[in-house]
């Protein structure tokens, strides 16, 4: 059960995934989370314009069982929200880094990045 | 640390080898999915899945006034069971709160078996034994925990009956007499030579579909396991865990002790008064159930839908009609049959009703929902 852990990508500890283009970083969970957290059936997504925190719940992510918070690697303002998968939230299972992303923010501090972790780090977080 | 002091049931190796998630539940650790819980449950649905329900407990209670006994304790009329037969009954306490729902099974004229709750074993054999230090005729009775001596397999679904014959050959030669396992009818027992031994087969079950329940020692349960997956698995028998059990029986609106009962609620409240025989004598809690059948509750058990898209609803969650709160959801998922919000909760009884609007509030947003006949889901 090796998890897809894609190599120009930034981590939490919380299992998001950070990607950096230019000043806008895309959010969305790993592959190692969706496996977890089984059949996605419901996502929560913040407003467009949200000024968002490194650390703070802005997403909610819903599996038949239970209701996870997602928390946001990065601090920013929400700039664009991924509509079709709160349509159809089993492209979190089936894409967790492409179609399944959750939210784009403008970075307010690009500096935060270098606390996430690299994906060796992560591989081993979640491989302890 | 903890891990070390759940209880496993035999089948535990074979969760393993599965690939189960295994979880804490009530003290058991327990497979929750194999492959998921969406795919389990439309297993059961369309084709078959087995469960390991080795954690529920078995009573025995036996002797000339066995049935006396129980009929003073089972809301349910014991009465009405010939041998080989079961029943769905409760048992409660003088409140007529609910101690826990069971089934009850006559397997021969004096000898009954009672399949509980894992989670309340320890409370029923509590509960039983002071009943029968009151009992009258006590030296007539019997009872004993077999929890720990048996295990159980649950197979469930449309398909079951093209291949459980083949695992169990021969006639039953206790309970129910019957040349094959498909012959039981609903709610009967019969016991299956089985290796050697034997085991107990009923056509019951949690999920709303055909199927059976079957109860043995250890190493036969094991061994139905292996051989069912075996036979089955060109059925599309599946290995299902507790998580799809939860969704199927709450989409049938099937209580689950410790969400829709507790000792606090009784039956009628639970809209088991089906359950409840008033007329047959006395039985502890009847005062309070007769009571409320008579002049109503002030609360009701209800079955609802979500009407529009919105996260699925959970246990606790305020119920509100017309902006009032009425009530908490006490189950609630997303139905995988019709892929919305389904779930029950305790509401007044005036606002009871199927077809009442309410909403139900989800994280500070008030989601509709409708009160629907149960069950929630029927087959189409």
């Amino acid at each position: 059960m090796s998890a897809n852990i894609p190599a120009d990508l930034k981590y939490a500890k919380s299992h998001e995934w950070v990607r950096v283009e230019g000043d806008i970083a895309t959010v969305g969970i790993t592959d190692h989370a969706q496996h977890e957290l089984t059949d996605v059936v419901f996502v929560e997504l913040p407003a467009t314009g949200r000024q968002v925190k490194a650390g703070e719940a802005c997403a909610v992510v819903e599996s038949v069982k239970t209701a996870s918070d997602i928390y946001s690697p990065v601090s920013g303002e929400v700039v664009e929200v991924n509509r079709a998968v709160v349509e159809n939230p089993a492209l979190v299972n089936t894409e967790p880094y492409q179609g399944g992303w959750f939210y784009k923010v403008r970075l307010a501090d690009s500096n935060e990045l270098s606390r996430l972790l690299g994906p060796e780090q992560y591989a081993a977080q979640i491989g302890g | 640390m903890l891990e070390c002091m759940l209880k496993r049931t035999p089948l535990f190796e074979a969760h393993r080898k599965l690939g189960a998630r295994l979880i804490d539940f009530g003290g058991w650790e327990m497979p929750v999915q194999y492959t998921g819980i969406v795919d389990e449950h439309l297993a059961v649905r369309n084709a078959a899945g087995i469960f390991d329900i080795s954690h529920m407990g078995e009573i025995t209670v036996s002797g000339p006034a066995a049935a006396e006994f129980l009929n003073g304790v089972l809301t349910n009329d014991i009465r009405k069971l010939a041998d080989g037969e079961g029943q769905y009954t409760l048992m409660c306490n003088e409140r007529g709160g609910v101690i826990d729902d069971l089934y009850a099974y006559r397997l021969s004229g004096e000898v009954f078996l009672l399949i509980v709750n894992a989670s309340r074993v320890a409370a029923d054999v509590a509960w039983l034994q002071d009943s029968l230090g009151r009992f009258a005729r006590a030296s007539d009775v019997s009872m004993t925990d077999a929890s720990h001596n048996y295990a159980a397999v649950a197979v469930q679904g449309p398909r079951v009956r093209e291949f459980i014959d083949k695992c169990f050959p021969e006639a039953s030669t206790s309970g129910t007499r019957v040349a094959r396992v498909t012959d039981l009818k609903k709610n009967q027992i019969g016991g299956f030579p089985y290796q050697g031994g034997s085991v107990l087969i009923s056509r019951t079950g949690y999920t709303g579909e055909d199927g059976f329940e079957i109860v043995g020692r250890d190493d036969a349960i094991c061994s139905v396991w292996e051989q069912l997956l075996a036979e089955g698995a060109s059925f599309g028998l599946k290995p299902c865990g507790l998580g799809a059990r939860d969704t199927l029986r709450t989409e049938m609106s099937y209580p689950l002790y410790g969400h829709e009962l507790d000792e606090n609620t009784t039956p009628i409240e639970a809209g088991l008064g089906f359950f409840v025989s008033l007329d047959k004598g006395e039985f502890t809690g009847r005062a309070v159930l007769a009571t409320q059948k008579a002049s109503g509750v002030t609360r009701r058990c209800i079955a609802f839908k979500m009407t529009g898209k919105s996260a699925p609803p959970r246990p606790h969650y305020p119920i509100r009609v017309k902006g009032e709160r009425v009530g908490e959801v006490v189950s609630g998922t997303q139905s995988p049959s019709l892929n919305i919000g389904i779930g029950l909760g305790y509401v007044s009884a005036e606002c009871a009703k199927a077809g009442t609007a309410m909403e139900i509030e989800i994280r500070g947003t008030a989601c509709p929902a409708v009160i629907v006949q149960k069950p929630i889901y029927r087959k189409g």
